[in-house]
């Protein structure tokens, strides 16, 4: 069943268990990605998604398991492995009460990022906020915000991006923006690993859907062996609870 | 170098958001004057021997009002959400406390050199003949406050029960940086010569160093999770 | 066959630390003379001294054992430095009561600001504080945060000493601890309560270990049976 490991994977998990005190959260979770690949992971609220994203990146430390990301083994070069991935998550990360300018300056020297900016003047083009360089980010609407993050965490140009329901609490026009974003990172090469609710937003870009259910792994399957109409329905079939007395 | 520019960065975020609020700052200055003013009712400030009892006001005034900014250097940053950003930095943890711990320092110190002047006027108090040897006292005090201090932010900020839960923690632990800078700051405003604090001025540095250490071996377990 | 091991060591000591106890009982009452100044209040000497010493021990454990939880990661280590902790604020507690109680009849003043008396406050203070931290922090992150603060105040003990000890030579000090003039019946009790105190924290940790661990596994059981409900 598992993807048998070999030496071109950029991100490989094996047997990742995360406890919170009794509660498993996580159980046996293995997962193999290449480069250039974008994995869309579904599944209930409280499923484990966000604590798998906070463990691959480097945020959580696993109770058990092997992970290597890039060629750094967790958690031990958590400290190196930091340097080439970005987090977009709901929550901005931004400093509300700096200048999107500050906000960019701050994250790009604690990356070390050189000519920043240019880098800057860069990353701000790309998400289409250039006019709004010295504004505050409380001005900000929410997707304007979500965009400057977007921009935050590409700032060093990371190889792997985790992004942890980045549409939420975005409008149409801010979903269909970021996705071309995403589309461009796709096509870049980027590895993405991307949580959703939302099953159409999140198949219309992935190479590879998997599915948690209470901290299990229990589907994944390439883009082009999955039936996208129908989708719904293996959705539902995975993650249905039976009735405890059948 | 590469670690000097990201303290920078760190520190230079701090100041540069506070400076625009200013709202910690000043309600740090602001409670700081209120609490000597309370103290000078309750001990009867200007009547009889009341110059004893100055050292002790000050230094309660310094770690009330100073308790309320370091609670928020980690307390904002998670109220804020942006704690995992600054957790994803390419950065030791140590680097990160020691960037959070000058920006406090920098923060406690404003609030410690204003109530200073503030307890001039109101105490008619001359400190110009102490300058350098009450100056060592605050900057050696200050620094043993935010050292410790931005451990237990950091702890506290996790736990519901925030600003109690810090004030909790940091009195008993604090216990001999306040005796230290008490006492100092009483022997020096007597007139007596800079020989005579330097065994607290030990102490005070002790603890200060000790607390670094401490902080450098133990941060990376208090932000795991 | 490990746990019946086990058991027959737990008992063995329970066995030492009833007998140890009432033996260290009678020497107080019976084989220790009345001291001549102080009287029969000076009896409290002979439980006063041990758990301090025994409150020291046990915020030593607990110290060591957080430096090892945080070296190895295995939740048995904090759980042990926790109980010890218990137990050593116990006996911590029993030393700030006895100590006025002594102190009132010898001294006259219920407290004196002594480097000792008030470091031994301080460092129940500081277990107190250990206590309110456990209860507060989120459970992924309590055996991290309770090690963290474990360590600090214990370190933290000889500074606070060498800083009180300062303060008060600097005070005119009106009353002396002067040291008590022994005989060998009073050496012998003394000695012989402080090898029944080690036995009684002996006994004390490993019931409370266990407790602590039987609780774990009941908490561990139901978490289980609630994962079989989550994954059906």
């Amino acid at each position: 069943m598992p993807d048998l490991p070999e030496h071109n994977y950029i991100i490989e998990a094996r047997g990742v268990v995360k406890k919170f005190g009794f509660k498993t959260v996580l159980r046996n979770v293995d997962l193999f990605l290449k480069k250039g690949d974008l994995l869309a992971l579904f599944g209930h609220n409280g499923a484990g998604k966000t604590t798998l994203m906070q463990i691959l990146c480097s945020l959580m430390r696993p109770t058990s398991g092997e992970i290597c990301i890039a060629g750094f083994d967790l958690p031990h070069d958590s400290e190196s492995l930091r340097e080439v991935i970005g987090v977009i998550s709901h929550n901005t990360f931004l400093y509300t009460n700096l200048s999107a300018d500050e906000n960019l300056r701050f994250y790009g020297m604690m990356y070390g990022v050189p000519k920043l900016n240019k880098r800057i003047e860069e990353v701000m083009t790309l998400v289409g906020l250039s006019k709004h360089l010295k504004d505050r980010v409380q001005t900000f609407s929410r997707g304007m915000q979500q965009r400057l993050s977007v921009a935050r965490a590409i700032i060093h140009d990371p190889l792997i991006l985790f992004l942890d329901e980045p549409y939420t609490g975005l409008d149409q026009h801010g979903a269909e923006e970021l996705k071309q974003l995403l589309e461009n990172f796709r096509d870049q090469k980027k590895t993405i690993i991307m949580t959703s609710h939302d099953l159409d937003r999140g198949l219309e870009l992935c190479t590879q859907a998997a599915i948690l259910r209470s901290g299990t792994l229990v589907y994944k399957e390439d883009i082009a062996k999955i039936d996208k109409g129908n989708f719904k329905n293996t959705y539902l079939k995975f993650t249905v609870k039976k009735p405890l007395f059948a | 170098m590469d670690f000097v520019q990201k303290l920078w960065a760190i520190v230079w975020k701090d100041l540069t958001s506070e400076l625009r609020s200013k709202e910690m700052i000043l309600s740090m200055c602001l409670f700081s004057f209120l609490v000597l003013i309370i103290f000078s009712f309750a001990f009867e400030m200007g009547f009889g021997d009341s110059k004893k009892i100055i050292p002790g006001i000050l230094w309660v005034s310094f770690i009330f009002s100073g308790l309320m900014g370091v609670g928020r250097s980690f307390g904002l940053e998670r109220d804020r959400g942006t704690i995992q950003g600054l957790f994803l930095c390419p950065m030791s943890p140590w680097g990160i406390y020691l960037g959070k711990m000058i920006g406090t320092f920098v923060f406690t110190m404003i609030m410690v050199i204003f109530t200073v002047s503030i307890s001039t006027i109101l105490f008619n108090l001359n400190v110009l003949p102490f300058l350098v040897p009450l100056g060592l006292i605050i900057f050696l005090g200050t620094l043993g406050f935010s050292t410790v201090g931005t451990i237990f932010s950091a702890i506290s900020a996790t736990t519901r029960t925030r600003d109690v839960m810090l004030s909790i923690l940091f009195f008993p632990v604090s216990v001999p940086m306040i005796i230290a800078s008490v006492k100092a700051t009483g022997t020096v405003l007597d007139g007596k010569p800079i020989q005579a604090i330097f065994s607290w001025l030990n102490i005070l540095a002790a603890f200060d160093l000790v607390f670094l250490l401490l902080a450098y071996l133990t941060f990376g377990f208090i932000i795991e999770e | 066959m490990m746990v019946t091991h086990k058991k027959f060591i737990t008992e063995t000591i329970q066995f030492i630390t009833v007998f140890m106890m009432l033996a260290a009982l009678y020497a107080i009452f019976f084989y220790a003379p009345v001291e001549k100044t102080m009287g029969i209040v000076q009896k409290i000497f002979y439980i006063h001294v041990p758990s301090a010493f025994l409150a020291f021990f046990a915020f030593l454990i607990t110290f060591v054992t957080s430096i090892i939880y945080l070296y190895k990661k295995d939740y048995k280590w904090d759980v042990i430095a926790a109980c010890s902790a218990e137990i050593g604020v116990v006996f911590c507690t029993i030393v700030l009561i006895t100590g006025p109680i002594w102190a009132k009849p010898v001294w006259n003043v219920w407290w004196t600001w002594d480097p000792r008396l008030t470091t031994t406050l301080i460092l129940w203070f500081t277990y107190i504080a250990y206590f309110m931290l456990r209860g507060a922090v989120r459970e992924n992150q309590r055996a991290n945060l309770s090690a963290v603060f474990g360590i600090i105040g214990f370190v933290n003990v000889p500074i606070t000493f060498l800083a009180i000890r300062l303060w008060r030579t600097i005070h005119p000090v009106v009353i002396t601890t002067k040291g008590l003039n022994m005989v060998p019946p009073m050496k012998h009790t003394l000695i012989l309560t402080f090898i029944a105190f080690l036995f009684l924290f002996l006994t004390l940790l490993l019931c409370r270990t266990r407790l602590e661990n039987i609780r774990i596994d009941t908490e561990k059981m139901r978490a289980l049976a609630e994962d079989r409900f989550d994954q059906e």
